[in-house]
């Protein structure tokens, strides 16, 4: 009997090796040409995915509002899994697609994390005859567009656009305490040292992807624009001279933060700005909304923003949208859904209430707040680069390494040794020429 | 006569198989098919290319993940997670074992109103990972409730940083990992070899000094040959900030060690502590020479058991650390975002099996134990 089970268990564990070659099948084919050439009404169950809870829910229920409203027979199931960034419905998002369960629509970052992770996989639905159909090409900034196409298609639908290399401040506070607003590095250092004079904590910082995001402003700064891009593109290696000064200018940043970082929400570094004991924060612009919104805050008069230190004319960007895998299984419905986040309507019902600023160009701007005007004028002037702590320039497996090496950099401040360990992430992850 | 019993005898036998049959089936497809699977993908290469798509391409790779995950340059955070798993589970054990004991001879001395004070002490276990840790979190921030303590008594706020010090202690250098194990193994020997020469066990202390010397000669004479692991040089050690954790484990588990060593006090026959009072041994005496030796097999379960739950203290961990601090990291949430986050199958698929074995480590002795001990009884 015991040797019996043994020999099943063993038996099993071979089944295991076994059913790991088993092929699932493909599934027939579909196009939105089809889709959007039959014309009819649509109507069914339509599963969107995101991750658009919390303090951006609002947001996307006056988008399902409006969206209910023109298509009363389609039946929405509102599938929101919370953590910002998405940090935790980008795992069951994985886990769905691979167990062949895929929502009709779902939300995913610009960029690499869309073309790195999905459309490398042969997974999303090419939306290139929906752009024709709805004059999209006209609308939408060209710099954005290369971010959700290829040379194959297009692969989303861009509904929201946020900046991150914004430096959050009080103005009454920098009155009080007799200091500006640095435009430039030496300036931030100077200034720095002024408040650090007075037991003021410079710059408050949260958890590790904050450190991220601090470090993209500043390779910004360090790098320019153009050197910037080149990073990404694998043309300036990450060994050279200037990528080590970003480094060691970061290093430099990280002695100026409060010393209980790690445990911290973004919202609780932020909040250290708005108590008095912190004077800046560097923070993408849903820190606005977080001000304007829940804490009541008017911009201008009770908070003030301007370009992180050495950024002047850039906008470092992450965008949202929402694209169709394959195997959708209503793609009347999700084609109706992506038209109408990328509509006219739909986006400026959305971003007023989000924070951000609408993806189309002729967004009616007299419904947003005073930092999103000024936000979208920037979108509309600046040179626009991509983020990497919001999957923008980077594919998912560079970013998740990288976190090890900011990890390892914390604790020993080694500019060289993370420029080394950053070009051989780059290198495993394919991010070389 | 005969014949009938054993066909009597072989109709139970078949009773009993199909009574077992549906979960064997179950946990052979859902256990140990899904254990071969992991164990298949994670020498395949899975994740390198396009991991997400339908028909993911997988090479078979051999060993290659598991070398990377212990030499290579980008994976120094995963052997400082197997590091922090090793001190997560001593202290998570010694914590809760002393306070769990501590807690059942004080009930076992009569308590008025006992049952209410059990409850008190068990009811964090009812509790999820989740729940406790979200509290924890909050009573353990910088400026949170742990650190305002002596304020209260007008001292200083306290800084110490439980759950994000940076601070490292027992430090040691991954390139000389196969003497840091040597001279643990050798450590190991030596204590035993002292317990050897103390019961005056002849063969046992020539066995263990050999075993004692091989250890000695291993870490002390070949291991400064063999050329250093690593490239550079790697510290790891014992982070801080986990102590924030375990203060949180502790708290969670020390109730159910507390229950167990009751039902064990319990367990032993009024007379044995009637006599042994009859016999001049006061309450310490008592505790200390009979009824703690009396306990060993439960202590034995509890070792198991709180071994094993140290091994899967990711909610605790994610809930009051998050994901991304790698000061208080565990394999088991490193599994999670290689897997689910930077898309690296095989990799991800390589910790789980080293997590598994882990366990197994743990647990096979245990029931190799218990089988033993089970056996004459029948």
């Amino acid at each position: 009997m015991k040797k019996m089970l043994v020999m099943l268990m063993v038996v099993f564990l071979v089944m295991g090796f076994a059913f790991a070659e088993a092929q699932q099948e493909t599934m027939s084919e579909q196009t939105i040409e089809k889709v959007i050439k039959t014309n009819v009404m649509a109507s069914g169950d339509l599963e969107i995915f995101s991750w658009w809870a919390g303090d951006e829910g609002p947001a996307l229920e006056a988008l399902i509002t409006q969206f209910k409203g023109n298509y009363p027979k389609v039946n929405l199931i509102n599938a929101t899994v919370t953590g910002g960034s998405g940090v935790n419905a980008k795992a069951v998002l994985k886990t769905r697609m691979l167990g062949g369960d895929p929502p009709e629509a779902f939300q995913v970052h610009a960029g690499q994390e869309l073309i790195g992770t999905w459309v490398n996989s042969d997974r999303m639905l090419d939306l290139t005859p929906l752009f024709e159909a709805e004059n999209w090409f006209e609308v939408f900034p060209e710099d954005l567009i290369n971010l959700i196409g290829t040379d194959e298609g297009i692969w989303s639908v861009p509904v929201c656009v946020h900046k991150s290399n914004v430096m959050w401040y009080i103005p009454a506070n920098l009155k009080k305490w007799g200091v500006t607003v640095p435009t430039t590095w030496d300036e931030f250092f100077a200034v720095a040292t002024k408040l650090q004079a007075k037991g003021i904590v410079p710059l408050s910082m949260g958890a590790l992807w904050t450190a991220n995001e601090n470090w993209e402003n500043i390779a910004l700064a360090v790098l320019g624009v153009d050197d910037y891009n080149a990073l990404w593109s694998g043309d300036l290696a990450w060994t050279d001279a200037k990528v080590e000064k970003v480094w060691m200018t970061f290093g430099k940043m990280l002695d100026l933060t409060n010393k209980d970082a790690s445990s911290m929400s973004w919202q609780q570094a932020t909040d250290m700005v708005i108590s008095g004991k912190a004077a800046f924060n560097f923070m993408g612009d849903w820190a606005a909304g977080y001000m304007m919104t829940t804490l009541k805050m008017v911009p201008e008069k009770d908070f003030g923003w301007a370009n992180t230190p050495g950024t002047t004319g850039a906008f470092q960007f992450l965008a949202d949208s929402f694209g169709i895998p394959k195997g959708c299984k209503n793609p009347t419905a999700a084609v109706a859904w992506v038209s109408a986040c990328g509509s006219k309507a739909g986006q400026d019902a959305f971003n007023p209430l989000k924070g951000s600023i609408p993806a189309r160009t002729d967004a009616n701007m007299s419904l947003y707040s005073v930092y999103s005007k000024s936000a979208a004028m920037d979108f509309a002037n600046d040179s626009i680069v991509g983020s990497l702590a919001h999957g923008c320039v980077a594919n998912e497996g560079f970013m998740n390494d990288f976190n090890s090496v900011m990890d390892g950099f914390m604790k020993n401040r080694d500019a060289k040794a993370a420029c080394l360990a950053c070009a051989e992430i780059a290198e495993t992850n394919g991010m070389t020429k | 006569m005969n014949i009938s019993k054993g066909k009597k005898k072989n109709k139970e036998k078949l009773y009993s198989l199909l009574i077992l049959l549906p979960s064997i089936l179950l946990v052979g497809i859902f256990v140990y098919g899904f254990v071969g699977n992991t164990i298949w993908t994670s020498l395949t290469d899975w994740g390198e290319g396009a991991g997400l798509a339908l028909n993911p391409i997988k090479n078979f790779v051999g060993l290659k993940n598991y070398k990377t995950l212990f030499f290579s340059f980008t994976q120094s955070g995963f052997r400082q997670d197997l590091v922090n798993t090793i001190f997560y589970t001593l202290l998570l054990l010694f914590g809760t074992l002393f306070l769990g004991l501590f807690l059942a001879i004080m009930l076992d001395r009569k308590v008025k109103k006992e049952g209410i004070y059990r409850t008190i002490f068990l009811y964090p276990m009812a509790l999820s990972f989740i729940v406790s840790g979200t509290i924890w979190r909050w009573l353990l921030a910088p400026s949170g409730g742990v650190n305002q303590i002596p304020t209260w008594f007008g001292g200083k706020q306290n800084q110490f940083l439980w759950i994000s010090s940076q601070k490292q202690i027992l430090q040691f250098n991954w390139q000389n990992i196969w003497q840091v194990l040597g001279v643990i193994g050798l450590i190991f020997c030596v204590i035993v070899l002292l317990i050897n020469i103390k019961r005056e066990d002849k063969r046992k202390i020539i066995i263990w000094s050999c075993v004692s010397g091989i250890f000695a000669l291993f870490a002390f004479v070949i291991c400064p040959l063999i050329p250093p692991v690593l490239k550079s040089e790697e510290k790891h050690g014992l982070n801080l900030a986990i102590i924030g954790i375990i203060i949180a484990g502790v708290w969670q588990y020390s109730g159910y060690a507390m229950a167990l060593y009751l039902a064990g006090l319990r367990g032993l026959s009024g007379s044995i502590k009637e006599s042994a009072k009859l016999d001049g041994a006061n309450e310490a005496v008592y505790y200390f020479k009979i009824a703690i030796p009396n306990l060993k097999p439960i202590t034995l379960s509890a070792v198991v058991i709180m071994a094993h739950i140290s091994l899967k203290m990711f909610d605790l961990i994610y809930a009051m650390a998050g994901a991304d601090n790698g000061f208080t990291g565990h394999p088991s949430v490193r599994m999670y975002l290689t897997t689910f986050r930077a898309n690296k199958f095989a990799l991800g698929a390589a910790m789980a099996v080293i997590l598994f074995f882990l366990a197994a480590c743990f647990i096979i002795p245990y029931m190799v134990n218990s089988h033993r001990s089970r056996r004459p009884m029948r």
